[in-house]
């Protein structure tokens, strides 16, 4: 057994937790699915490695997880960071998930939002340098060029809402796109439902957001919506130097005012 | 009927070009891997033969992700409403693998069970299969358990099996694949007997679908069992969406205050909204119970109710699944279990 499998049975040994959430084999050799292990004999089906991608952060929120009790989960850097805003945005309490960390070696469970937060504080931040390629990639077109880009690609969005599902940070229990009383955004799959719906998520997301890239691991139409989302997390981290899920703060950028911000339209 | 011939692929151009002089619009399979999808096509240079599946089915076709159907004003306290009429323009959805055409069948149990509906009845009568035999499948691909198989003729017009790179067994099933054929009858030649099964691809069985149909409404209460398969599911409709199938749909009025459109749009019975109350109660509260149905409604209450599975094994809900929900897998996983 390595080491993530024996920390997870220690901790199911112990009774610590009652599930650990983790990766194991998927349909084909080189996809992982998301896996529950509820005794200590199971822990060897955990897997981890690079084809490990989806945030599953998702399922400390789903209540079908919940009820199975105390959460271990396996995470990720985006994974961690996605705990600690969800805790600054009052979705999880201090010590009731163990978050064990995947990716530089050692995986020593965090218990509580302050191991988090230190384990987060010697991890590398920022997007990685394809990311930023591909981003400044889309900056740079002309604004023409960008719509026609846009169009193209949300054209084939079908509103499944795959990104919304995958997304840890989605977790409002009625969605926008739920409200028909008024209906604020079109229903139908077409170039005004589909920009408004996801463009209404990308704005609902900034600045909270912590550019995990489940939304476009997750569309079936291979939409690169992780963009905007990223490109509105610059935006944030410029204009108010939000960076999301660092640690539990309750200031985060579209949530707060100060008496000193420059726009006249809050006072 | 059921006769069969050899057209060249160098001749599927001018046959392309006789069924658009024809009036029809040609819809196939077109784009680059991994983002292959029906689309109108004037050529069959851009038509891809090589692929296992589409991302999405061709059911857009008779059964299009949205559809305007009446029009309304009010002044005052009158109403004015008018119908907007279906469009169903003459069409030929070219290269459709069996799955795709037998799917046709169960849409239209559904879209004619207790009365016609008019919006897809004209679509299907329009339309005109030429549907491509396979000669590869990938580990999703489960046909053989459903009734179907790489070179099943049902719900094809005219079913096209390449025999190797340069030639097509047609065989010619309808008095529709007939009319397409006799567009261009000079490009189809004697087949003398020629056999398409060696050209067809393999497809394991993984169940037995009467087996499974049997079984069902034993397994129905046992709740934990629905609960371990659908723990990960993360509650979208990729899979309906994809699905050639899933006929479920939704009708919303998308207004202003005073004009609006009425239309149809397709729903997904994985969403928590799908069938929530106006009382706000929801008899399936749960994720597990919505994945009961997805999984009933197929192999259980179709076959009981409309004669007809509603599940033909593209395999395409399994490929698009954000989190790996494997149907073949759990429906083979389902016909283990003892009861």
């Amino acid at each position: 057994m390595n080491e993530l499998q024996q920390t997870a049975k220690d901790l199911l040994e112990k009774n610590a937790v009652a599930v650990v959430i983790g990766y194991g084999m998927g349909s084909e050799p080189s996809l992982r699915r998301a896996v529950f292990v509820r005794k200590p004999d199971q822990a060897p089906q955990l897997i981890f490695d690079e084809s490990c991608r989806q945030n599953l952060a998702f399922y400390v929120l789903k209540p079908e997880v919940k009820a199975l009790g105390k959460a271990a989960v396996v995470a990720r850097t985006p994974t961690l960071r996605t705990l600690l805003q969800l805790a600054t945005e009052n979705q999880i309490t201090d010590e009731s998930v163990v978050a064990l960390p995947v990716g530089n070696g050692s995986v020593q469970p965090l218990t509580n939002f302050a191991a988090i937060e230190q384990y987060l504080a010697n991890v590398p931040r920022g997007f990685t340098a394809q990311e930023q390629q591909e981003l400044a990639a889309i900056k740079s077109k002309t604004l023409a060029d960008r719509w026609a880009f846009w169009k193209s690609e949300l054209s084939r969005c079908i509103k499944c809402y795959a990104c919304r599902a995958a997304c840890p940070m989605c977790y409002c229990s009625k969605c926008i796109v739920e409200v028909n009383q008024p209906q604020w955004v079109p229903v139908p799959s077409d170039m005004l439902g589909n920009l408004e719906w996801n463009v209404i998520r990308a704005m609902h997301l900034a600045g909270r957001c912590i550019s995990c890239g489940s939304c476009a691991d997750a569309c079936p139409a291979h939409i690169r919506i992780d963009l905007l989302n990223q490109l509105l997390a610059t935006e944030a981290m410029q204009q108010f130097g939000a960076e999301p899920g660092l640690s539990v703060r309750k200031d985060y950028a579209l949530a707060t005012f100060k008496p000193t911000d420059k726009e006249e339209f809050i006072r | 009927m059921n006769e069969s011939k050899i057209i060249l692929k160098k001749s599927l151009g001018e046959w392309f070009n006789m069924m658009t002089a024809g009036g029809y619009r040609v819809v196939g399979p077109v784009g680059q891997d991994g983002q292959i999808d029906f689309e109108p096509v004037t050529s069959p240079d851009a038509v891809r033969f090589d692929h296992v599946q589409t991302n999405n089915s061709g059911k857009w076709v008779m059964f299009p992700r949205y559809e305007a159907m009446m029009r309304f004003r009010l002044s005052g306290k009158e109403v004015q409403a008018g119908e907007i009429p279906p469009q169903a323009p003459p069409t030929v959805l070219f290269g459709a693998h069996p799955c795709d055409a037998a799917s046709l069948a169960t849409l239209n149990a559904v879209f004619t069970w207790d009365s016609s509906d008019a919006y897809f009845e004209p679509k299907l009568a329009n339309t005109t299969i030429i549907g491509l035999s396979c000669t590869k499948g990938d580990s999703y691909c489960f046909c053989t358990s459903v009734g179907g198989g790489p070179g099943d003729t049902r719900g094809s017009d005219v079913l096209l099996t390449p025999l190797d790179g340069e030639k097509f067994l047609a065989e010619i099933l309808t008095e529709k694949g007939k009319s397409v054929v006799g567009l261009a009858p000079q490009l189809f030649s004697a087949a003398d007997g020629t056999s398409k099964e060696a050209a067809l691809a393999k497809i394991p069985a993984r169940f037995n679908h009467r087996d499974v149909t049997a079984k069902l409404p034993s397994l129905f209460p046992k709740e934990d069992v629905w609960k371990e398969q659908s723990l990960r599911c993360l509650g979208c409709g990729a899979c309906a969406y994809v699905c050639p199938t899933c006929s479920c749909f939704d009708i919303q009025d998308e207004r202003d205050r005073y004009t609006g459109v009425r239309i149809r749009c397709w729903d997904s019975c994985g969403f928590g909204l799908f069938t929530l109350h106006a009382s706000n109660h929801n008899p399936r509260h749960k994720q597990s119970e919505r994945w009961r149905q997805r999984v009933m409604h197929k192999f259980s209450y179709q076959p009981e109710r409309l004669n007809v599975l509603g599940c033909v094994g593209c395999g395409r809900c399994s490929r698009s699944c954000p989190v790996d929900m494997n149907l073949g897998e759990h429906v083979a996983a389902l016909a283990e279990i003892k009861v």
